[in-house]
């Protein structure tokens, strides 16, 4: 569900808090196939209210205006709540796993970097190790573009999840879904 | 009181106030028909499922209540996709009862299995799988709420065998609780001003009415706010009826096969008043070149389509009837309407409407009849022309006949030919264009109206997919009346054909005689008659409004050669608008003028 590339502008982050009913996982995707739309990242988790899911989608505007997608995605039933996250008021996070090609020669440099990003080593091979990193989606990025000349065997990031950042109010995010 | 779940469901649309459901059982939906033999509500058994949706839209359509149809699981759900998509598309209440087969089965691929809210994700407003009996009075009230509210739409209830035979302990719940649903009401009072501003300010205004005045019963207040401001209106195709035709500030029907009139005034305006219409391709034409002059004042209770097609100067989300008496509100409050400013407007836009009127070849100087064409099949009475057809059917209908139509040539032909003078007299497939709609619907319009007099007009091609109806139409004593405009040919096809494919014709001859339209009326129950001549029309269609007791099929053979003008050819700019032949000096001379 991710590629490697960099943040552009052109993605934005929505927080769309959904009730968790059955289906309604496929009533998002569904409507962003439908309707053309594109999305960049996807990820779903409970919240701490069972009654309710959060869906951090990063949407490819490109394909149609912000302002659309939103108003489309709140006219789905189960939608109860949807936030824009501007990048500079969010605290954004992701994680990605990666397995890469590292002899013995390599193997040292690899786990160094691993340790400067404040990663974690999960196995390690004769000819592969695997790492775990977890933070914010920019500082994987770099993570990723420096692995990649030891020869990535297997990445896979989970599509970032966020939340406003608490030095800046929190209900500064957009919410559009009230009444609207 | 302990029930079971189907008695609940039954007992559960008795709550809502239905009166009446289209259906037909099987398996799956067993239980649920058990109870409807003591249910106060009426059933009308379909012959197709199909016919099922498209009645319950006719009934909808003409009453404003939610039609209601319920179908087995399998096949019985998947051949009522297409009336959800169309009730979809043009925003028609309907609520779909479908059964599945049991919890245990579901995912087993069990026989007749369909994964059926799956399937309609996209073309209803919200669809439900109930898991516990207990649920069913809960997501009935639910899925009236939700069909009913807003922006009006079909939904669907999935129904599990083991849930219907389950017990339940009785309940109704009085108020619905969806957090995430809110549709909007009242206006903007910001908004508001905003609008009445541009609308004060304009000197070339335009109101184009769409669909949603009649969904928010606003055509009162849509003629209030017309004459307040002496601005002219368009009556889209799903607005037909919203606004008197014989009004002297209507131009009637906007688009692709729209009045001259009104593509123009459109195109030429100042600002342009949407009052729940939504841009439409088959509106606008090519997009970048449809009103560039006009700024856009847009209402609609649908907050996405504010902005989807057109960006507006001002957008309102609002119920169209809330927001169009704030709208008069506001201009009256600001009391000098200056209407005098519109005069060259006004006196330009009724100078197009006169100049350049729909038209056919009425007769010409050699002495051919206005009725008929100067063409014959073989060993035949010259062809009739199916605009004289829909003249005479006009000028012989009472006055509060409800119009049904099919897809194709001939639905032009009758919003275009007809004089709408009543809101909710009109009933058709506009979004989704579905052949086949005009029977099944003009009996769902029949059953909601039984004191009107119901008339469909159909082509040859749409009758022979739904036309099976006509025997349930027979059997439950619901005496609709089609006038099938029979010009052997997938008229509408043939026409793209003819102008863009030089007239390379493939696959769009029908035979006007195979089937036999009266034999085939005839088993089913109906009175059939066949009308070559023009002499014979009207009599015909007198004889027709004289059967109360069964449906009538007209036979009307027409002349395959006639073409609906004005056409904009798909992706041409409104401007290009191309008129009837025999108009071309019309339009140069309108055309020289602006
Ligand atoms: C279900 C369906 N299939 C195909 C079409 C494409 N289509 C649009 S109009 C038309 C021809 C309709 O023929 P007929 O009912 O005879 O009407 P006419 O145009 O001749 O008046 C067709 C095939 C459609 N609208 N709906
Ligand atoms: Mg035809």
């Amino acid at each position: 569900m991710t590629t490697a590339r960099r943040q552009v502008p052109r993605h934005h982050l929505l927080s769309v808090l959904v009730e968790n009913k059955a289906g309604v996982l496929a009533r998002v995707s569904g409507l962003f196939s439908r309707r053309g739309y594109n999305i960049f990242s996807l990820a779903v988790a409970p919240t701490d209210d069972e009654a309710f899911s959060r869906i951090t989608i990063v949407v490819d505007v490109e394909s149609a205006p912000l302002e659309q997608i939103i108003a489309q995605l709140d006219k789905l039933v189960n939608v109860v709540e949807i936030s824009e996250l501007h990048p500079d008021e969010a605290r954004e996070a992701e994680l990605l796993l990666v397995t890469v090609a590292a002899d013995a020669a390599e193997r040292a440099q690899v786990i160094q970097l691993v340790g400067v990003f404040g990663g974690r080593i999960l196995d390690v091979s004769h000819g592969e190790i695997t790492a775990m990193l977890a933070g914010a989606p920019g500082s994987l990025d770099d993570f990723e573009e420096l692995m990649r000349p030891y020869g990535i065997v297997e990445l896979q990031r989970t599509g970032r999840v966020a939340l406003p950042r608490l030095d800046v109010s929190a209900d500064r995010g957009l919410r559009v879904a009230e009444g609207a | 009181m302990q029930m079971t779940g189907a008695q609940a469901l039954v007992k559960s649309l008795e709550h809502g106030g239905v009166e009446v459901i289209f259906g037909l059982p099987g398996g799956a939906i067993l239980p649920v028909y058990d109870p409807i033999i003591d249910s106060s509500i009426r059933h009308v058994l379909v012959r197709h499922e199909q016919g099922a949706g498209h009645m319950a839209e006719g009934y909808a359509h003409v009453t404003g209540r939610p039609g209601v149809a319920m179908v087995t699981s399998g096949p019985g759900a998947t051949n009522i996709v297409t009336p959800l998509a169309d009730a979809y598309m043009d925003s028609i209440p309907l609520v779909c009862i479908t059964g599945q087969v049991s919890s245990s089965a579901i995912g087993t691929d069990a026989f007749q299995e369909a994964d059926i809210t799956g399937i309609t994700m996209g073309v209803t407003k919200h669809n439900w799988l109930i898991t516990d009996a207990n649920e069913i009075p809960r997501v009935i009230a639910e899925a009236f709420h939700v069909a009913t509210t807003g922006r009006p739409g079909p939904v669907l209830v999935d129904v599990p065998k083991d849930v219907a035979n389950a017990t339940m302990e009785w309940y109704w719940p009085e108020e619905v609780d969806l957090p995430g649903y809110r549709p909007a009401a009242a206006p903007d009072p910001a908004a508001v001003e905003a609008a009445a501003e541009l609308i004060s300010s304009a000197s070339r205004p335009v109101i184009y009415a769409g669909g949603g005045i009649l969904k928010s019963r606003a055509t009162e207040a849509l003629l209030e706010l017309a004459e307040l401001t002496s601005t002219p209106v368009v009556t889209t195709l799903m607005a037909r009826g919203a606004f008197p035709d014989s009004h002297p500030l209507c131009l009637g029907m906007p688009g692709m096969h729209g009045s001259y009139g009104a593509v123009t005034a459109m195109q030429q305006a100042d600002l342009l008043v949407a009052l729940g219409s939504r841009f439409d391709d088959r509106v606008t034409g090519n997009l970048a070149a449809f009103a560039p002059g006009a700024k856009v004042v847009h209402v609609d209770i649908d907050a996405a389509e504010i902005g989807k097609v057109r960006r507006p100067d001002v957008g309102i989300v609002a119920d169209c009837r809330l927001a169009i008496e704030a709208l008069s509100g506001s201009l009256r409050a600001r009391g000098d309407l200056r209407t005098s400013r519109l005069a060259p407007w006004l006196e330009q836009v009724a100078r197009w409407k006169e100049e350049l009127p729909y038209t056919y070849d009425r007769g010409a100087a050699d002495g051919t009849s206005p009725a008929t064409t100067d063409r014959r099949l073989p060993g035949r009475p010259p062809l009739l022309k199916p605009q004289f057809v829909l003249e005479t059917l006009r000028d012989a209908t009472p006055p509060d006949t409800v119009l049904v139509s099919g897809v194709g040539q001939h639905q032009m032909w009758a919003s275009q030919f007809w004089r709408f003078e009543r809101p909710y007299s009109w009933v058709n497939s506009g979004g989704l264009g579905t052949m086949g709609f005009s029977v099944p619907a003009a009996i769902g319009a029949k059953v909601g109206r039984p004191e009107a007099t119901v008339w469909a007009v159909d082509g040859d091609g749409c009758f022979q997919m739904t036309a099976q109806e006509l025997v349930t139409a027979s059997v439950e004593r619901i005496p609709v009346k089609i006038a099938i405009l029979n010009n052997g040919y997938l008229g509408m096809v043939r026409q793209w054909q003819h102008m863009f494919y030089e007239e390379r014709y493939s696959e769009v001859y029908l035979s006007p005689d195979l089937p036999d339209y009266v034999g085939w009326a005839e088993a089913m129950g109906c009175v059939g008659m066949r009308v070559e001549t023009a002499e014979e029309v009207l009599p015909a269609i007198e004889k027709a409004n004289q059967v109360d007791d069964r449906p009538v099929v007209i036979d009307f053979r027409t002349d395959a050669m006639e073409q609906v003008f004005p056409m904009v050819p798909a992706g041409a700019s409104n401007d290009d608008i191309v008129v009837h032949p025999s108009q071309t000096a019309a339009l140069e001379k309108a055309r020289s003028r602006s």
